[in-house]
């Protein structure tokens, strides 16, 4: 496995969807902007200018890439600020419509701390359960009568399910509840539109999508009713107090428009790589349960979760590490609270022995070999040792 | 519970205890003891990993056997009655 393009010192990066490779235009993008863009854009010295343009240049690029416009975007210290800030926001601004928060049940943690801190502070919360591939039934997201936001994922982050997120928009705005869509998992993955896909608010994170960490995104369509749930300032239109991070911010414009141009060439490759794990995974490791849509058309094409019936995810995320192979996994012995993945639990989904493998476009099919060459026994040893013979 | 359910608890033929132990092996149990029963006999499996109440269900379904019921413990865990249909 040397030679080829290892990410960092990993020979088989397969978790892309915990955070992605600086693309290269975004790291000289990034190199750039710390000479070019270091000083402090709300000045009006030459400098100052300078980063205020590379500022307003960059929400330009990443509201024509989301079909927005430049006056609804900001620039949050991350996609988990940015949730927050579009949910806190919007049930602040509309507290007198209502005191609830709807939201699915295999949402980010991100966005259900979000969500327990409303509660906590007396508001509501309703939670819409899943089918068995983790999809919301757009039906059966109706909001109740005091509804102040609703809150969807546009793609699942566990096991790539993509949600009815427009069906689901009409529903809500029908009787005028606006929707907070939580795309840090399909931007810069799969085109989004925030007008297609009928989003009030819409948060994004640039880690994700091959952006340098530390810079979150989020869209605010004009004319929904939003007010800071934090002290403000004047930055970022008022939406986000603190000065900006112009460097991280441009390198983010930069990785989101040369991700845009490159997703439909690079979109079937990554699902080459998928349904070949889709196809030999069964053949290979007995009693495994791949999870998901089998449709390719509904879910993300870079991501594959699958469960392995009587294996300690734990020790198999260490059997894989060992042989250089990077993977995340939802089961409880890999959480710090030992309580496995909400979002597996809610599908009713095999939680044990969980693993999650994400491509990107630094992956080959060398990544993919790697895996399969390795699973098979590193499964067979787990079970050995816990005494799994016949079962 | 209803007196049909409190029956069923009753039918029984023995109990596993997986308690202070995690995941997977209250399942890893479960798996081994059921082939004790006759096909249609019922046990019970004592677990207080929270990745049971899962687990359970989705073992139940991957491998055509029946959960018929569940109930807390009074002392921590829950108890769950799982029928061998094959």
């Amino acid at each position: 496995m040397s030679g080829r393009n290892t990410v960092g010192s990993v020979p088989a990066y397969l978790d892309h969807a915990s955070t992605a490779v600086l693309h290269p235009t975004a790291r000289d993008a990034l190199l750039a902007a710390l000479d070019e863009g270091w000083a402090d854009p709300a000045r009006l010295y030459r400098d100052a200018r300078r980063a205020r343009m590379l500022l307003d240049a960059s929400r330009e690029t990443v509201a024509a890439v989301l079909g927005a416009r430049p006056d609804e975007v900001s620039f949050t210290s991350s996609g988990t600020q940015a949730a927050q800030l579009a949910l806190l926001g919007t049930a602040r601004a509309r507290r007198r419509a209502g005191t609830r928060i709807l939201l699915s049940a295999v949402e980010h943690s991100c966005v259900l701390h979000a969500a327990e801190w409303h509660e906590r502070a007396g508001g509501q919360v309703t939670t819409v359960g899943v089918d068995g591939f983790g999809r919301v039934d757009p039906a059966a997201f109706a909001p109740p009568p005091d509804t102040a936001v609703a809150s969807l994922q546009h793609a699942n982050h566990e096991v790539a399910t993509i949600q009815p997120v427009a069906a689901v928009a009409d529903v809500l705005h029908a009787v005028g509840v606006p929707l907070h869509v939580d795309a840090a998992m399909s931007v810069g993955r799969i085109p989004v539109d925030v007008q297609a896909i009928g989003a009030d608010l819409l948060s994004a994170s640039a880690h994700k999508f091959g952006g340098p960490a530390g810079v979150g995104i989020l869209v605010v369509r004009t004319g929904r009713r939003w007010a800071n749930p934090l002290p403000a300032d004047e930055r970022e239109g008022g939406r986000v107090a603190g000065f900006p991070n112009v460097a991280g911010i441009v390198a983010t414009a930069a990785a989101l428009h040369a991700r845009a141009g490159e997703i439909a060439d690079e979109a079937p490759r990554l699902a080459g790589y998928v349904d070949r794990l889709r196809a030999r995974l069964p053949h290979l490791v007995p009693d495994v349960e791949i999870l998901g849509d089998p449709d390719p058309a509904g879910r993300l094409p870079h991501l594959l979760t699958f469960s392995c019936l009587y294996v300690d995810g734990e020790s198999l995320l260490g059997e894989l590490d060992r042989a250089g192979i990077a993977v995340s996994s939802g089961s409880s012995c890999t959480s710090d609270t030992l309580t496995p993945s909400h979002v597996l639990a809610a599908m009713g989904a095999l939680t044990q022995g969980n693993i999650r493998v994400s491509v990107g476009r630094e992956s080959d099919a060398a990544d993919v070999d790697a895996l399969l060459a390795v699973l098979p026994d590193a499964v067979a040893r787990v079970r050995e040792r816990a005494g799994v013979v016949g079962l | 519970m209803t007196k049909g359910e409190s029956t069923v608890w009753h039918d029984a033929w023995f109990t596993v205890d997986a308690r202070g132990r995690r995941c997977p092996l209250p399942i890893i149990e479960l798996a081994r003891r059921l082939p004790e029963l006759g096909i249609g006999a019922v046990l019970v499996l004592w677990a207080d990993d929270p990745a049971a109440a899962f687990d359970v269900p989705a073992w139940c379904r991957m491998r055509a056997q029946e959960l018929v019921s569940t109930r807390e413990l009074t002392d921590g865990g829950t108890a769950y009655l799982v029928r061998r249909l094959t």
